[in-house]
């Protein structure tokens, strides 16, 4: 599994300047808009979000209904497209339902780190001094832990279940994220904009609410996604050990712990959760490679 | 230098007590009672009044942590409510089996990746380029426990050249490197490994030896006359410190976090460890292990970082 291996020194802030003419965000898109393979992945998340979006109208069977006679059916075996799992329910509608769950898990840690971690690494960044001292030494001690490590530890000890597996997610990604934001706001606070903000009197909160936030935004948002295929695997992976949201509920990370059984029987189903895992975090990485390119973000 | 070294190895020691305090406050994150979850779920209320005036949790929080830590120093975590064995014999026995796959996985996953960040780094933008970068980006994106799942089904049981789980006929105490039996079970989980240090070491390899070819003594050998291996060679040299501290660190992430593989293949290390006390809510078990192997990770950290800055002439930290 993918453990954090960016390093925040690696998301520093742009350094060329956007075309004048055009605005940064204009710049951005129409950089985006002839990076073909960046597009394409783009098009496949969107494709896996709708997918799980109207999941109830796309599943063709019940992804819960269970057929002691259907059990470990190959695929195309009657009407079900993908076969079907160890209690006979239909593998497409479960993979279809799976994605919902995958998706939430890793995307809402993300989010909610990215609120979390970002607003801290502000507050310990722009003041500074003890309050920096005591924010950042907090976050060095969780640093210490491998990210597959510490998500384990939390939800272990907490048990398993869709909150307290976002809760461990969170916890992970805060410290990176909190890093990330420190060090850009710590260059930006000593920039002559921000100094010049404060000469005509604009109070601390104000110079964060415009300045150091807007610009501190850019690192951290290519950073929190490039967290978010890591996001899946581990929340996949939680799920795999057990740790995940409570059965029947369809998840890939649980097919494929439960289906593991089944690799005598029907190797290729066995695979199937997995590809849908794999396919979905490299869509994600892929998209956060060229984000990062797009809006020159130096990694 | 030395000052340095002393310097960072002070800076350690605050982190470890902060990890300390992480692993002692996940009992409290348990649901329930933290004497519950100590005690196995049949103690008889003699019993647990033992327990709790052994561990002491009938004194304040700060005392508990301090008389926690001084048995835990002195090699004492408590006992495995499934075992009944001494918490901390049973990580150590299973550390050395994580090592051994870790370490190999790390290997393997380096030499494969050295040579793929060098041809990338002189080829940038080019289709070697783009092929090394993209395996890469695999090596991190792919659930490496389903590769584990996949791999089985090929190796053991499709072709049934591997043996699918486990660690050998013999037990599973001691690994024995000179066997070819038991060898035979730790490849596949060093191959499922190696993937993600793959994937991170040739994205390292390939950006710091790209840094230094972009670097004006580069030009200035290039100028002088100095053939493309030669100039490589010299670029290598430069960017290697770097990219063995790259290694070193994702060998720390691999012992710290092989539990889905080793569950997968029935290793009996760590990771292993990890989830049957997870399964079992083994709370003194899981408590223990986690505290070793973050432990260890800083540890693996510090070697790194003291490592790099002996091989590294250039590096004059004060």
């Amino acid at each position: 599994m993918s453990d954090i291996t960016a390093r925040p020194q690696d998301f520093a802030l742009p350094e060329t300047a956007p075309d004048k003419s055009r605005g940064y965000l204009a710049t951005v898109l129409r950089r985006l808009r002839y990076d073909y393979v960046t597009l394409f992945f783009l098009t496949l998340i969107i494709l896996i979000v709708l997918t799980a979006v109207f999941a109830p109208l796309l599943a063709p069977f019940d992804p819960n209904k269970t057929s002691m006679i259907y059990r470990l059916k190959p695929m195309g075996y009657k009407n079900f497209l993908l076969g079907t799992d160890e209690l006979g329910r239909d593998m497409l509608s479960r993979l279809i339902y799976g994605g919902r769950v995958s998706l939430v898990m890793g995307i809402v840690p993300v989010c909610i780190a990215s609120l979390v971690g970002g607003l801290l690494g502000v507050v310990a960044g722009f003041f500074g001094g003890s309050l920096n001292m005591l924010i950042m030494r907090t976050v060095d001690v969780f640093y210490a832990f491998p990210s597959v490590l510490l998500a384990v530890a939390i939800s272990g000890v907490m048990g398993g279940g869709m909150v307290n597996g976002l809760v461990a997610l969170s916890l992970v990604f805060i410290p990176p994220l909190c890093r990330v934001s420190e060090t850009a706001t710590t260059q930006l606070r000593n920039l002559d904009f921000v100094e010049a903000a404060r000469a005509s009197g604009a109070s601390g909160i104000s110079i964060i609410l415009h300045h150091v936030v807007r610009n501190a935004a850019a690192p951290v948002f290519i950073y929190a996604s490039s967290l978010i295929s890591v996001s899946i695997l581990l929340a996949a992976g939680l799920s795999f050990l057990g740790l995940g949201v409570v059965p029947p509920t369809p998840d890939w990370g649980q097919m494929l712990s439960n289906l593991r059984q089944a690799i005598y029987v029907q190797p290729l189903i066995c695979a199937l959760p997995g590809v849908a895992i794999f396919v979905t975090s490299l869509s994600f990485n892929m998209v956060s490679d060229g984000l990062r390119q797009a809006m020159d973000v130096k990694a | 230098m030395w000052l340095y070294i002393a310097r960072r190895i002070v800076l350690v020691i605050p982190i470890a007590i902060g990890v300390s305090i992480v692993c002692f406050a996940l009992v409290y994150l348990a649901p329930g009672d933290p004497i519950q979850s100590m005690t196995p779920a049949d103690a008889s209320p003699a019993d647990i009044a033992l327990i709790k005036r052994a561990y002491g949790f009938d004194k304040p929080v700060p005392i508990q942590y301090l008389n926690w830590l001084g048995r835990a120093v002195s090699g004492d975590l408590g006992v495995s409510l499934q075992t009944h064995q001494p918490v901390f014999s049973e990580v150590m026995h299973a550390f050395s089996n994580t090592v051994v796959i870790s370490f190999g996985a790390v290997v393997l996953a380096f030499s494969f990746a050295f040579v793929l960040g060098i041809i990338a780094a002189c080829n940038i933008g080019r289709p070697a380029d783009r092929v090394a970068t993209g395996i890469s980006v695999l090596g991190v994106s792919v659930p490496n426990y389903w590769l584990g799942i996949v791999l089985i089904i090929i190796f053991a049981v499709q072709l049934g050249w591997l043996p699918a789980t486990g660690m050998g006929s013999k037990g599973s105490q001691s690994f024995d490197f000179t066997s070819w039996e038991q060898l035979k079970y730790a490849i596949l989980p060093i191959i499922t490994l190696s993937l993600v240090p793959l994937g991170v070491i040739t994205r390292s390899t390939r950006s710091a030896i790209a840094d230094v070819l972009a670097q004006d003594f580069v030009q200035m050998l290039r100028a002088k006359g100095l053939g493309g291996a030669a100039v490589v060679r010299h670029a290598v040299r430069n960017a290697l410190p770097q990219i063995l501290a790259v290694m070193g660190l994702q060998f720390g992430y691999l012992v710290g976090g092989s539990i889905l593989i080793e569950t997968i293949f029935t290793w009996p290390g760590t990771g292993f460890l990890l989830s049957k006390a997870i399964l079992t809510r083994d709370i003194p078990l899981l408590q223990g292990t986690i505290l070793i192997l973050s432990l260890s990770f800083v540890a693996t950290n510090l070697i790194v970082d003291l490592l790099q800055t002996a091989v590294d002439p250039r590096i004059k930290r004060a």
